[in-house]
């Protein structure tokens, strides 16, 4: 017999893994909680800008979205640009005056967030914006994402 | 009498599926989860005029900022680089009557920002972006000397951004585009 025994490690191998639910479940109530379940499907494709120096919309609720860019026809082709308020496309630029007003009766502080592709002529954001100020909704939020 | 021969269960549930079930729950909201862009630059349209002439602004005051659809810009009829904008703006706010040309005080000077119709949204928003930039930094300044913190730190609503805001009011004007 040695007299210089191996000192062995009594404690078993393997990682405990019962606290593993416990982990999933914080993972699983942080996903939770920050979903956002898309409420719109987009029929404009919509790569945005970036910018510097823009700030966060804190009352979500305020927030009415107008989408604008090249429609999407499918089969990775694009059309023209066109506009979109929650889930159809908008074909006369005058009727958003009409339809914004009616949100505004809804909710009379509302802030309209523009989701433009960064391609988009300015003329069509310049009708929309005209449509807007008809419409009195004069709080408005150009979407961009943060400069990297 | 009949005797039970069958043990009684144990009462306890199988826990060890439940990390099964809570990764399927996992996956899905991973998969579904769209982490949403809900920042942006904040902007106040004027409202539609109502036969009422705009009150004169005196030429000193007004800043003009053109863009055409390559994204050269013309400040007051010159020709700037996109970068230099921002010192521009800042000067000219930032004035307050020293140069006869630049605006009188932030109070009265008005930035405006004229682009054509073809102009791509991103060149516009670079602009903005600038300006915007230029507005900023003329607050943090402000907030430093005054408050010894950065603007950014000061609560949203409270009377020091407040003050901050009215020394630096953010008057920005969008211009129609002309037809072309």
């Amino acid at each position: 017999m040695s007299k210089f025994k191996k000192k062995q490690a009594n404690t078993k191998q393997g990682v405990p893994t019962s606290a593993m639910p416990d982990v999933v479940f914080m993972l699983l109530i942080f996903f939770m909680v920050t979903t956002v379940l898309r409420e719109v499907e987009l029929q404009v494709q919509i790569d945005y800008a970036v910018a510097e120096n823009i700030e966060k919309i804190e009352q979500k609720r305020l927030v009415s979205y107008i989408y604008i860019g090249p429609e999407r026809l499918g089969a990775n082709r694009l059309g023209e640009t066109r506009v979109q308020i929650d889930d159809a496309l908008v074909d006369d630029i005058n009727a958003i005056r009409n339809i914004m007003y009616d949100k505004l009766m809804e909710q009379p502080r509302l802030i309209v967030s523009l989701r433009v592709d960064r391609d988009s002529e300015f003329g069509v954001i310049t009708d929309v914006q005209q449509e807007l100020r008809q419409a009195g909704t004069l709080r408005i939020n150009y979407s961009t994402r943060r400069q990297i | 009498m009949l005797n039970r021969k069958r043990k009684r269960e144990s009462g306890d549930i199988d826990g060890s599926s439940l990390a099964d079930i809570a990764f399927l729950l996992l996956i899905f909201f991973l998969v579904v989860t769209t982490i949403d862009v809900d920042t942006g630059i904040g902007l106040v349209l004027p409202p539609i005029p109502d036969d009422i002439e705009p009150p004169p602004v005196r030429e000193r005051n007004l800043m003009n900022i053109l863009v055409n659809e390559r994204g050269m810009v013309l400040i007051n009829e010159q020709p700037a680089a996109v970068a230099a904008v921002r010192e521009r703006v800042k000067e000219f706010i930032d004035n307050n009557g020293v140069n006869p040309d630049l605006s009188e005080s932030p109070d009265d000077a008005i930035v405006s920002i004229k682009t054509d119709r073809r102009t791509p949204y991103n060149i516009y928003i670079d602009m903005l972006d600038e300006v915007m930039g230029a507005y900023a930094e003329l607050r943090h300044t402000a907030s430093m000397d005054r408050f010894g913190v950065p603007f950014s730190s000061l609560e949203q609503g409270s009377e020091r951004r407040a003050e901050i805001q009215e020394m630096y009011p953010k008057k920005i004007s969008i211009a129609e585009p002309d037809q072309g």
